[in-house]
């Protein structure tokens, strides 16, 4: 389990060098000058040359490249052009709406999607499963703004019960802080619950008449316990891999769920700074959410090994 | 202790409905261990889960005919009862020792699993008597093989662990389901002695599945033939071998090849296709592949006859006629 565990580790490191160098090469393989675009159009070709200077372009590009890995790796991701701030900065300051945001949602995806599939797997004969997988389907095709836009409209405008936008700081009180927060969550959730619900359900349905049910059945357990204990401790496995494609998806959601709500998070950042053409901000964002992404597949697959003993010994 | 009368048991397939288990009866002692030998796709499997209700439902459907146990029927107990009975009155071991244990957890959590569903014990309790169990069925190291998990064993060792949870709460009847399908050769013979140390020391009455007239030879005490979901011919494991009464055993016993047999004895393999139990075929359901059908063995479907004490066949044919038919397709 160790070994595994500090291979896995290790294993980070080379893919955060390609993400990086994939990270940079975006930004810097976009036609235009940033200095250009950053300056304006009417910007004189002095004020261009001197910011050019400043931003290192005149160099070749693995030098660039090298310079800011450098920069990256002791924990300076530069500075923002617009506000002048330290990039590392504005990302902490954004990142607990998201992070709230996130976790909120990660939270109404396990507790609907997994009662729900132990519901639908204990009913499976009945008319229940095929109207949940047709639900699921519904969940997973519909597009999070849209959704978004008509629970507003519902419960937001026309019965206003819930804030139409905005977010409050957990340190201004847990209720208005979950308040503001519960609609947005929500939506993002849904299409994961989907996901989510569905891949347990198949995986369970797949369990649930293996040879192991069988010896379970005959021991004299009760039917409950077989589902609970010996279908959802396998069928686990191949849920936890979804997971983590499940986290990609929150990250991508959030961009959209905090512009329509207008929440200060991480996916706002980065639509304002692409506005903005706020390269050394984009740039720093991009990596910063590609290294999240990266850290929870690890943690997944850590997981992955404490859930199923065959690849903890597998040493 | 166990009467099975006129027993059906249909599956309802896309394809339509298999009737795998059409009119089985017969009786089992206490202490008795019966063989139930057949070939793929007999209904041999689906009569054993039957028993304790197992097979899957759907497909299964228990449409006609009683399972007494001890004076009870099990088709008709409530699901209390028959989940009560599961495992401390009747257990079950099966055909694929890789795939019976539950791959993520350890082997002592799914020993004593079995042992608490039956006993009020503590769990230090529980141990000791799972330790007990292993021992028994011959794992060595017990203690320390409680903490492993299924991937770490062998087959064989599996299958002795199987052995032992099926032993936890010391059930009267034990149903093999082919227990030594999936094994070695060695490894075979130690589960059959393994076996038969249990009855002796537990006096456990045993239903052993098999499609091997070799592994319930030296184990049964009668053998029940089966062919497309019917019993053929019943009888001690004696007269089985020796006074055979039914084509489809004496084909049956002539496909085993023999180190003793004469070099111009030749292995027979049986003809044809066992039967597609949707659409069977009219009369006797053997005779498409009997040596010895007639044309009354397409109109007639004869029922199970006494051919001597205890002796049942299911054939058109009389002991004397077979006698001499036999006689006659070896000489051929």
């Amino acid at each position: 389990m160790l070994g595994y565990t500090i291979r896995r580790c290790l294993s980070v490191v080379p893919v955060m060098f390609v993400v990086s160098i994939i990270v940079f090469l975006l930004v810097h393989l976009t036609p235009g000058n940033p200095a250009h675009i950053i300056l304006g159009e009417d910007a004189s070709p002095e004020a261009v040359a001197q910011l050019e200077e400043q931003l290192g372009l005149n160099d070749p590009w693995y030098i660039q490249f090298f310079d800011w890995l450098k920069q990256v790796v002791t924990g300076d991701l530069g500075t923002s052009v617009f506000s002048a701030q330290p990039v590392t900065e504005l990302i902490f300051a954004n990142f607990g709406p998201t992070f709230s945001l996130m976790i909120l949602s990660l939270l109404f995806i396990m507790v609907i999607s997994i009662p729900l599939a132990i519901l639908i797997v204990s009913l499976r004969k009945t008319i229940l499963d095929p109207l949940f997988t047709s639900a699921s389907l519904l969940g997973v095709s519909i597009p999070e703004f849209w959704l978004a836009i008509l629970l507003v409209l519902g419960l937001g405008v026309s019965i206003p019960i819930f804030p139409v936008a905005g977010y409050m700081p957990l340190a201004e009180g847990f209720g208005s802080w979950l308040y503001h927060l519960l609609l947005p969550a929500f939506v993002l959730a849904i299409v994961e619950i989907g996901i989510i619900s569905r891949m347990l359900r198949d995986s369970m349905l797949d369990s649930v008449n293996q040879d192991y049910t069988k010896t379970a059945r005959a021991k004299g357990v009760r039917e409950r316990d077989v589902l609970m204990k010996h279908v959802f401790a396998n069928a686990l496995i191949p849920t936890t891999t979804v997971l983590s494609a499940t986290v990609a998806g929150l990250l991508g959601g959030t961009v959209i769920i905090e512009t329509l709500f207008t929440i200060p998070g991480i996916g706002q950042l980065l639509i304002d700074s692409i506005h903005r053409r706020d390269y050394p901000v984009i740039q720093g964002v991009v990596l910063f959410i590609a290294a999240i992404y990266v850290l929870v597949n690890l943690m997944v697959d850590l997981l992955y090994a404490f859930l199923d003993p065959r690849i903890r010994y597998d040493e | 202790m166990l009467e099975v009368k006129d027993l059906h048991v249909h599956l309802e397939t896309p394809a339509g409905l298999v009737k795998a288990v059409d009119g089985v009866s017969f009786r089992l002692e206490a202490g008795q261990t019966i063989g139930i030998v057949g070939e793929s796709g007999s209904g041999k499997s689906v009569l054993a889960h039957s028993l304790t209700m197992l097979n899957p439902e759907p497909p299964a459907t228990y449409p006609k005919g009683e399972i007494l146990f001890q004076g009870e029927n099990i088709l008709t107990m409530d699901k209390r009862r028959l989940r009560s009975m599961r495992g401390k009155e009747i257990a079950m071991i099966f055909q694929d020792p890789m795939s019976s244990l539950n791959p993520v957890f350890k082997i002592g959590k799914q020993l004593m699993e079995a042992i608490q569903t039956h006993q009020k014990l503590s769990k230090k309790e529980a141990q000791q008597k799972a330790i007990e169990l292993l021992t028994d069925v011959g794992i060595p190291d017990p203690e320390r093989r409680m903490q492993s998990y299924p991937h770490q064993f062998s087959g064989g060792m599996r299958q002795r662990v199987l052995i032992a949870i099926a032993l936890a709460a010391r059930p009267k009847l034990l149903i093999a389901d082919e227990p030594t399908t999936a094994l070695d050769v060695t490894i075979q013979a130690q589960i059959i002695e393994l076996l038969k140390s249990i009855q002796q020391k537990y006096g456990t009455a045993i239903i052993m599945i098999t499609h091997d007239l070799g592994v319930v030879a030296n184990l049964a005490d009668r053998i029940l033939v089966m062919y497309a979901g019917k019993i053929v011919e019943s009888a001690s494991t004696a007269d089985i071998f020796y006074k055979t009464a039914m084509p489809y055993t004496w084909s049956l016993l002539r496909s085993i090849p023999r180190l003793d047999a004469g070099a111009s004895e030749r292995l027979l393999h049986i003809e044809g296709q066992p039967p597609n139990l949707i659409d069977p075929p009219q009369g006797c359901n053997f005779h498409p592949r009997c040596p010895f059908a007639r044309d009354a063995c397409l109109q007639e479907d004869p029922p199970l006859g006494e051919r001597g004490s205890g002796h049942l066949a299911a054939c058109i044919l009389s002991q004397t006629e077979f006698e001499k038919e036999k006689k006659g397709v070896l000489l051929s």
